[in-house]
């Protein structure tokens, strides 16, 4: 018989790779705030578009990488959001900045009988589903004449001009109004997208992320040892109806122009979206990242050709589907087993002791 | 030359090896018993045979051919087919049509056609245009073993064809072994119930912990030395 | 607004949506796959059938006729080179691989025919109609309607009375046992395929001859074969045809109050459905 000797064991996520990373990283932070002062009003707008679709992405790999939700009616709360916003600022008078916020809230809502339904389709038929219902959504605000019905319209002149922040942008950094606009809605994209990624990193280590990493597995397991997975579900999809909803919202502030069509697309808020993040990698917080340096240098190098764009994107998401199925990051990841936003449960501690006893019965 | 042997065969599921270099023969028209406890390999053994594990080309061979890597249709075409562990019936097809499927990949003129398998089992041809699930355990094998029977096979491949089942249900079963054996297939049983298995068979190999313990013809055999095979050196007694 | 005629526009619509949900029940029911670009290779097969009439001058039926085994053949090879790839346990690479498909040939078609809408003519049969009692109806949609009905007859006949329909249903019930019993799977998934983009093809055919379509057209096609799908019940055809009469009725009833409506009323139809019954009205088959 043998007895173990209680050994001591601690459970740690930090790894070396990702120390080095944290540095870095707090570097490129401060760096990307100081950006509007730093590079040209193109480069801010560049930038803002690159932030936006990261977070667009970080939510939908959320869905899918995480929860095992995969949508393709993200646009959904695209469209909400923005009209949401459009309706604040244009109908109500209230601030861009603010309406921002109360436009995620609306679409978190809108989430509630999203989900409803939904969550009794699986696998593809969810899918689907959710495209049904982003084609609801798109048709219902098509109706909406005071916002421009089916062709749309845009936002009031001085509402972006007058947004909070923008006078002290003005008098501090002598920038005018249009770039002030810019660069306020760019720190506002860059907050976002370290909330987003903050958040999604943070529920990954708690509890809750290994409960819904179990859910994801395998449903029935996951319930059998007490995971409550459509409340884990429920809460993961409206977290990320919110974030989609607050970045479509200032993606229109920046746009400034709305119509049903271009605000629930179902290529621009669901179609890049997928091959960002399923090129970069689907289930990591590095994914995304990657995936949209490559969207973005992909749609600047194929600009002029017109629907070969999509076609080509189309043709490396199936090869990286078929080949890589864990995208760039996930390559790279598995060659050198380097995690930048380390999740895996590592066990360190002491080894086991084992105290040899005499006979079969002890 | 044996009809169907292996090579020093061996199988693993990823990093669980479940056979260690497995060395059978089977002589046409002999019956063979493979017994063993619960995780024994034999059943992988039986997977291996049959082409749905892909094993070492060499390491099993059929009338002098290395089959060992050709996976379940084309192991089938060549005259070798499987009664699977826990039949494993078609849901979507009636008793006919299940019986019928068993000819699709290879269909050889011989014995066994729907009404020769109706005479042996008859309770089926009543049966024929029930849903296959909604018969009895024993009737299910029946129709399991009919549909292996169907492509008329040279090797008839049983795995585990009393589990589950009452024994006056598993004698009718086996009731039907001499019919089959009439028309030369030669057969491998896999089975717990050591007396069917000692009852029916010319030779048996008995296997434990993916490795062949013990062989021979069950006259020559006593009990203590299959006890020892099967349940190991310190196992403990049966009451 | 004439009530009677209003219903029988939304039964003959119905089969229309059933000959566009009829190949897709057919795939999921065998091998679980629900093709993403099933709407765009609608319109990929009314591309080809437009192409066969203007360079051939042939009547749109002949070349539907012509297009059929085309589309067999790009089917099966589409299935047992591409997609069988992305069959397995995870539902991800069949749904992000048949998605990047759509997109593909939604955009090849841009880039070989532009945006253009189109419309294939089917000379005077397109107005063509046939006095039902109180009610006229037109020729095409009666046709289309038959078509539908064919179709259905013809593949359950294929399924529960031939030998490849014993391999399918086994297949479907267990892949694995049903190798032991000689079948292919990869074989078996690509003549599932193959059969479907046959029925694919049927419905380009009445799809082009009944309104203008475009490269971009296959996504909502998609929606409106995948709605039918689902109110008439997984795995069963006769389920599909029910599930586009009542889509096709919903949207007919929709377009008679307010032409704006059509669409918004047959989701509306699909969403409660949903809502009382997910598994929809006839569903037969477990998932």
């Amino acid at each position: 018989m043998e007895q173990l000797l209680s050994p001591t064991f601690k459970v740690e996520t930090r790894t070396g790779a990702s120390a080095a990373f944290a540095v870095m990283a707090a570097i490129v932070v401060i760096l990307a705030f100081l950006a509007p002062l730093l590079v040209s009003r193109g480069a801010v707008q560049d930038l803002f578009f690159i932030l936006t679709m990261l977070v667009l992405a970080q939510c939908w790999n959320l869905l899918a990488g995480y929860a095992g939700l995969i949508s393709v009616g993200q646009q959904l709360f695209v469209g909400c959001g923005a009209y949401a916003m459009f309706a604040l600022v244009s109908l109500l008078g209230l601030d861009p900045v603010a309406a921002v916020l109360v436009a995620g809230v609306f679409a978190a809502i809108v989430a509630v009988p999203t989900a409803f339904f939904t969550f009794r389709l699986y696998g593809p038929y969810f899918a689907i589903g959710t495209w049904v219902i982003a084609e609801v959504g798109r048709l219902l605000f098509a109706q909406w004449k005071a916002l421009g019905g089916g062709t749309g319209t845009s936002l009031p002149r001085d509402a972006t001009r007058e947004m909070i922040g923008i006078d002290l942008l003005k008098s501090l950094f002598r920038m005018k109004s249009a770039e002030a606009g810019d660069a306020l809605t760019y720190w506002l994209a860059l907050v976002l997208a370290l909330v987003t990624i903050g958040a999604i990193y943070w529920l990954r280590r708690s509890r809750n992320g290994l409960g819904l990493a179990a859910v994801r597995d395998n449903e029935q397991a996951a319930r059998a040892v007490g995971v409550d997975a459509r409340r884990m579900k429920a809460m993961v999809y409206l977290t990320a109806a919110f974030l989609t909803g607050c970045c479509g919202a200032l993606i229109y502030v920046q746009k400034q122009r709305i119509s049903p069509d271009a605000a629930f697309s179902v290529i621009d808020w669901t179609a890049y979206v997928i091959f960002i993040v399923v090129i970069g990698g689907i289930g990591t917080v590095e994914g995304p990242i990657i995936g949209v340096i490559v969207f973005f240098l992909l749609q600047n190098l194929l600009a002029g050709y017109g629907s070969w764009y999509l076609l080509v994107l189309g043709l490396v998401a199936i090869v990286t589907m078929l080949f890589a199925p864990r995208g760039l990051w996930g390559l790279f990841s598995d060659r050198t087993g380097i995690q930048l936003f380390p999740v895996r449960r590592i066990l360190k501690g002491g080894p086991l002791e084992h105290k040899q006893m005499g006979g079969p019965n002890g | 030359m044996p009809l169907l042997e292996t090579h020093a065969l061996t199988a693993s599921y990823g990093d669980f090896q479940a056979l260690f270099g497995i060395d059978i023969r089977l002589e046409e028209g002999e019956t063979l018993a493979i017994i063993g406890a619960n995780g024994a390999g034999k059943t992988t053994l039986m997977r291996s045979l049959s082409g749905v594990l892909k094993n070492e080309p060499g390491s099993i061979s059929y009338r002098g051919e290395a089959i060992g890597a050709l996976d379940a249709p084309d192991v089938m075409s060549r005259g070798i087919a499987m009664v699977p562990e826990g039949r494993r019936l078609f849901p979507s097809l009636t008793v006919e049509e299940n019986l019928l499927i068993g000819s699709y990949g290879r269909k050889a003129t011989g014995t066994w056609t729907l009404e020769s398998i109706y005479a042996l089992f008859p309770v089926l041809k009543e049966r024929r245009r029930n849903s296959a699930t909604a018969l009895s355990g024993g009737q299910q094998q029946m129709v399991a073993i009919g549909r292996a029977l169907m492509s008329n096979p040279d090797v008839l491949l049983c795995d585990e064809i009393s589990l589950g089942l009452a024994p006056v249900v598993v004698r009718d079963i086996y009731a039907a072994f001499p019919r089959i054996r009439e028309t030369g297939a030669a057969i491998i049983i896999v089975e717990q119930d050591i007396a069917q298995a000692l009852k029916v068979s010319n030779r048996i190999y008995c296997m434990m912990e993916g490795r062949i313990t013990l062989s021979g013809k069950p006259c020559d055999l006593d009990r203590d030395a299959i006890h020892k095979a099967y349940f190991g050196a310190d196992g403990h007694e049966l009451a | 607004m004439n009530w009677l005629d209003t219903i029988a526009q939304g039964i003959l619509l119905g089969g229309l949506y059933a000959l566009f949900a009829a190949g897709l029940s057919l795939v999921f029911g065998i091998m679980r796959l629900v093709n993403l670009a099933h709407g765009d290779l609608i319109v990929f097969a009314a591309f080809v059938i437009l192409l066969l009439v203007s360079l051939l001058g042939l009547h749109p039926f002949v070349a539907a006729f012509i297009a059929a085994p085309l589309m067999f053949a790009a089917g099966w090879v589409l299935q047992y080179h591409l997609l069988n790839r992305t069959l397995g346990k995870d539902i991800l690479p069949p749904l992000l691989v048949t998605f990047g498909l759509s997109i593909v040939i939604q955009n090849g078609l841009l880039e070989g025919f532009t945006a253009d809408s189109r419309r294939i003519s089917a000379g005077a049969l397109e107005t063509a109609s046939v006095s039902l009692g109180p009610i006229n109806v037109g020729v095409m949609p009666m046709l289309t309607f038959g078509s539908a009905i064919l179709a259905i007859v013809t593949l359950n006949q294929l399924i529960y009375r031939t030998s490849i329909g014993r391999a399918f249903r086994a297949t479907s019930d267990d892949v694995t046992t049903a190798g032991l019993m000689g079948i292919r799977p990869q074989r078996v998934f690509a003549m599932a395929t193959g059969l479907a983009m046959v029925v694919v093809t049927i419905a380009a055919l009445f799809l082009g001859t009944r309104a203008n379509f475009d490269p971009t057209s296959g996504p909502a096609r998609l929606i409106y074969a995948f709605e039918a799908v689902i109110i008439g019940g997984l795995g069963s055809l006769w389920g599909t045809l029910a599930g586009g009469i009542i889509l096709g009725g919903a949207q007919t009833i929709g377009a008679a109050i307010n032409p704006e409506w059509q669409i918004l009323a047959g989701h509306l139809a699909f969403l409660l459905v949903l809502l009382f019954k997910p598994r929809g009205l006839f569903p037969r088959a477990v998932d």
